[in-house]
């Protein structure tokens, strides 16, 4: 037994208050989905939180309608009005960021240190960073003064916005905070593992007084998501998730006027010299791949090493993840959390079985996984080669794929040999070499001696196939903005 | 220590080359790190094992132009019994002359006596001095020694002379465990802390200790964090153990704790014990002692309660 | 008795050579009287498929150059093209005034366009206030190889979509205006005689109906201006191909190429990249 043993320091489930179910947010009130209801659960336990309602085509529609009633009244209120409701909702999140953090953990299964210390704290911050854009449009630089006024300033309309279950409440942030700004109204579908804390969020509109309609949530799985991207009266589609569906959805708005914007999948390339800060670089794989359980588009998940560094910082990454506290999201130690679903653990599963059968080694971290609920140990592969799946397809899990390289060129050439192109990740002491390689990485996020780290002021977003467009920054509100 | 190693003080060319081929600490990932270690949430039975540990690693320590004998008889019978059934302390931590004092006053405690030297906190003199201040204190039986590198050698480049005056301190220290005292306040850059760490371990250091606590910024959590990396690393290439000692600026049991935390996850077992972690300090151990209470009473504490020695 | 006049081979335009079409077909061009002009050659799939390998090899090049540099060819491209003012005015058809209007305005754009390969950055790019130790600046890249299919008017209209592709460091697969490919080629003439590098500028003439589609397809593609196209049905199938990989598309537009242009048709064809940087000692 180990001498200094960490007892469970649980944080409370009871700040969160659980109703049996929920329904949709239309109009700036509750009401029930037309389709059959279906469970969230506590991926840590499978103990099911509630029935949630599902949004038909119809449902959808009466959402849309409300948006675009909102819409005349929204677009047309002084932006200084606008950033008004946005802080009100900022201060909101933050009076009940603890609330928050835990029912986000509640219904992800992400420990409580990173939903208490990195989502909550980063939703806050995106709605005042955009609250304060709401009456500065016009120096954002999309448009130019005309003798009509000023260009590039105009919001879209109605946006439909489809979000993923991996930063719940921070993906409803990326997508909210800067249409409402902009003058745009939305309806937004949570996804069907996570919707509770955008049904909070639809009470916290509701707390600050927004008007009717101009935030709508659709819950469902992807029949709701379909309906909001082709609904007819929508002028802007925003999406995070997997390149498949974003496939789809590109599909779906081919022919229409719609504006798009997607941020999709990633097998990012965390690239470490010989010269680099090694136990920095082992913070930042480990951050890179285990953060958030790996469920994290822009996730580091192949390490590119230097050959003639590669056993020694194996066997510091070994170390390292040997120490990771695997278990109850709730426990404020706790570092890496449960895998969302039953489906997604197969899907993980799936993979890994497929890095051994194609001949990679693996190691995963000596760790006592709960009984109950989907879980999966940290795990590394060595021996990758690009040609390996677990080297080219999004594992979307805590699961690291090494592969080598000898100069700086081989690494790029391997970073970049990849459909994707979300993020990358260099460790150098070398400065030039840093701003040499940045040049040269197609990727949307480059992370020089660190990873993963995000500001409502930063934009992010992919090239190739991990999309288009970038949410966060003065470039985010391109999106929402008639340019 | 393997031969790569042996040679590393051939010279001071050789000592540069190996000091600067260390790899480099990035200041913010570095800070990050603690940082987090420092959320670790440590309630309950875990706080108890903490503090008695904690308890157990103090350097009780006094470092005052006011010391008087009094003052350190005084000090000494806090550090074997501390009160409320706490363990004792590791050791206490004198200026050379109050060494027979503190000797005298914890014979069979089982507590040993520190003392600082080499012309503490500035160790602006002669090597000559030093040795022979490292000689007397070890003669008036100090069980340890706290020397302090010669930071403006170390500044202006002159590894060697920094290299070489550890050794001869060392040699004047015979049985007694050496501590050499780096003062990372002064040493600017997290890059600096881990080169005098190695240097002060290629160097023969039992201890390697962040500060005098008579300059800020003194322990922090991040420079404990690079120099547990340092042993950590030293060990895993030589083969053998150094001690780490934070000094300075630990008052709260919050501080203590994250520093075991520090040591719990970086280091490991093999330096959670007080032979080869401890922390200096003097108001901590009576925050320490409350927070003991607490843990027992269920009450909080009130400072009319605990000794003031 | 007069000379009997030589006449030009218009052929296509691929890797900074002038090929003629890999199929051997070719299609009469007419002036808008409909007397005949010449013979432009057919582009095939094929033909459409080399002229993608050809942008590719051009775009560590070209997007690699220095801005500055871009800059000075594309304004090289407006000098040539002002010395074959007399020429352009001549292909062009409709109305010699009209026509040397339009030529003068396509030299115009060139200028234009060329003075922003530099200041793109500025203006589309940014420094970022990040709450923490970090430096995070925000800056344009280009999007990789573009397929553009050029809208109707020969000379002024190429030169608008095809200038703002190229000045920010893609390259391109352009497809001429199908009934007025001759200017298109001729421009092509201009650009190989400007220091532009083979293969960031290829174009195709031929049937939008038969190219568009395979470029939309096409994997190695990463945009699709599709502001020629005006049939409906061929611009959903185009941007609906276009979704396999994710290619970032410009609808069909209907655009007065005498009006300002604004910055968007480089945007649209620039990524963002944004580099982090701790600030540490």
């Amino acid at each position: 037994m180990a001498i200094f043993e960490y007892a469970p320091a649980p944080e409370s489930r009871a700040v969160v208050d659980l109703q049996p179910a929920y329904g949709l947010f239309i109009n700036g009130e509750f009401t029930d989905g037309s389709g059959p209801t279906f469970k969230t659960v506590n991926p840590a336990t499978e103990e099911p939180l509630a029935e949630i309602a599902t949004a038909t085509s119809d449902d959808v529609d009466r959402a849309v309608q409300a948006a675009r009633k909102a819409f005349g009244v929204w677009s047309a209120l002084p932006g200084a009005e606008r950033a008004k409701y946005l802080f009100r909702i900022a201060r909101i999140i933050q009076e009940r960021a603890r609330e928050l953090a835990v029912l986000e953990s509640l219904d992800n299964g992400k420990p409580i240190r990173e939903s208490r210390d990195v989502d909550l704290p980063l939703v806050a911050a995106h709605f005042f960073y955009y609250a304060g854009w709401a009456d500065k449009l016009e120096y954002a630089g999309f448009g130019r003064r005309t003798t009509n006024g000023h260009s590039g300033t105009k919001p879209l309309g109605v946006a439909g916005q489809v979000i993923p279950w991996n930063f719940p409440l921070l993906m409803l942030a990326w997508k909210i905070a800067p249409a409402l700004a902009c003058g745009n109204t939305v309806v937004l579908k949570p996804a069907e593992t996570t919707p509770l804390s955008a049904l909070w969020f639809a009470d916290i509109c509701r707390q600050a007084d927004l008007p009717p309609g101009v935030v709508n949530i659709v819950t469902g799985a992807g029949e709701t998501g379909a309906a909001v991207v082709a609904h007819p009266d929508v002028n802007k589609v925003a999406f995070t998730g997997s390149t498949e569906v974003g496939r789809i959805i590109a599909r779906t708005v081919a022919g229409t006027d719609k504006k798009l914007t997607l941020e999709l999948g990633g097998k990012a390339a965390n690239i470490v010299f010989e010269d680099a800060a090694l136990d920095q670089a082992v913070e930042g794989i480990v951050n890179g791949i285990f953060f958030n359980q790996g469920h994290v588009c822009c996730a580091g998940s192949r390490l590119l090493v230097q050959e003639s560094i590669h056993d020694e910082l194996l066997a510091a990454l070994k170390r390292r993840m040997a120490t990771l506290r695997v278990g109850d999201p709730l426990d404020k130690n706790t570092d890496v959390g449960a895998i969302n679903s039953a489906a997604q653990l197969a899907k993980i599963r799936e993979l890994s079985e497929l890095g051994e059968a194609e001949g990679a080694e693996r190691w995963s971290a000596p760790c006592e996984l709960p009984e109950r609920g989907f879980w999966f140990a940290p795990t590394v592969f060595t021996g990758v080669a690009q040609s390996h799946a677990i080297a080219r397809d999004e594992i979307f899990g805590p699961v690291l794929s090494v592969l080598t390289f000898r100069t700086p060129a081989e690494a790029v050439e391997k970073a970049n040999n990849t459909p994707y192109g979300l993020s990358a990740g260099i460790w150098t002491e070398k400065g030039s070499r840093i701003l040499w390689m940045a040049d040269r990485l197609r990727a949307g996020v480059v992370w020089a001696n660190t990873f993963n780290k995000f500001d409502p002021a930063s934009p992010f977003g992919g090239y190739k196939e991990s999309g288009y467009g970038r949410e966060g920054g003065l470039l985010g509100l391109e999106a929402y903005l008639d340019v | 220590m393997t031969t790569s190693l042996a040679d590393v003080a051939a010279s001071g060319a050789t000592l540069r080359a190996f000091l600067h081929g260390l790899p480099g600490v990035d200041r913010v990932g570095a800070d990050q790190r603690a940082a987090t270690l420092g959320t670790r949430s440590i309630k309950t039975s875990a706080k108890a094992t903490a503090i008695d540990l904690a308890i157990s690693m103090v350097d009780l320590t006094t470092l005052e132009g006011a010391d008087t004998a009094g003052k350190v008889r005084a000090m000494c019978t806090k550090a074997v019994r501390p009160g409320g059934g706490a363990p004792k302390v590791a050791a206490v931590c004198v200026y050379p002359d109050l060494v027979a004092v503190a000797v005298e006053a914890l014979r069979g405690s089982g507590v040993r006596v520190a003392s600082v030297a080499t012309a503490f906190p500035s160790g602006r003199t002669s090597l000559e001095v030093k040795v022979t201040d490292t000689a007397l204190a070890v003669a008036a039986g100090a069980d340890e020694i706290d020397m302090v590198i010669d930071r403006g050698a170390f500044l202006s480049g002159d590894y060697l002379k920094v290299y070489e005056e550890i050794v001869a301190v060392k040699a004047a220290c015979g049985q007694a465990h050496l501590k050499v005292i780096l003062e990372t306040g002064e040493l600017s850059t997290y890059d600096n802390v881990r080169r005098a760490s190695w240097l002060a371990m290629l160097a023969g250091a039992d201890f390697i200790k962040t500060s005098t606590g008579k300059v800020s910024p003194a322990a922090t959590l991040p420079v404990t964090l690079v120099m547990l990396e340092a042993v950590r690393d030293f060990r895993d290439a030589t083969g053998r153990q150094v001690g780490v000692k934070p000094a300075g600026g630990i008052r709260t049991t919050k501080d203590a704790i994250k520093h075991l935390v520090l040591v719990n996850e970086t280091a490991g077992d093999d330096w959670l014990t007080p032979e080869w972690f401890r922390l200096g300090a003097s108001s901590l151990l009576n925050d320490l002692l409350m927070q003991r209470q607490k843990l027992t009473t269920g009450r909080y504490a009130g400072p009319d309660y605990f000794t003031l020695d | 008795m007069s000379r009997l006049s030589v006449r030009k081979t218009y052929k296509l335009y691929i890797g900074g050579a002038f090929p003629r079409s890999e199929s051997g077909r070719s299609y009469p061009v007419t002036s808008a009287k409909g007397d005949f002009l010449a013979n432009a050659s057919l582009a095939s799939r094929k033909d459409a498929r080399d002229a993608v390998v050809a942008a590719r090899k051009a775009f560590p090049g070209w997007s690699g150059a220095t801005a500055y540099n871009r800059g000075q060819i594309l304004y090289r491209v407006a000098e040539m093209l002002e010395g074959r003012r007399a020429q352009f005015a001549e292909e062009h058809g409709g109305g010699k005034r009209t026509a040397l209007e339009s030529v003068d305005a396509a030299v115009d754009r060139l200028v234009w366009y060329a003075g922003w390969s530099d200041k793109i950055t500025s203006v589309h790019g940014a420094a970022n206030a990040v709450a923490g130790p970090y430096f995070n600046l925000s800056a344009p890249e280009p999007t990789g190889v573009v397929a553009v299919v050029a809208p109707a008017d020969p000379l002024l209209g190429l030169v608008s979509v095809v200038a703002p592709v190229i000045v920010t460091g893609n390259t391109c697969v352009v497809v001429a205006s199908e009934p007025s490919p001759l200017a298109a080629i001729t421009l092509a003439e201009v650009l190989a005689t400007s220091d532009l590098p083979g293969g960031v500028v290829n174009l195709l003439t031929g049937k939008q109906a038969e190219l568009a589609p395979w470029l939309a397809a096409h994997m190695d593609v990463n945009g699709l201006d599709l502001t020629g196209v005006t049939d409906a049905d061929l611009a959903l199938r185009c941007e609906q191909e276009a979704a396999e990989n994710l290619k970032r598309v410009l609808r069909p537009v209907q655009e007065d190429w005498t009006a300002d242009p604004g910055i968007g048709r480089m945007t649209r064809f620039l990524e963002t990249k944004t580099v982090w940087h701790p600030k540490g000692v």
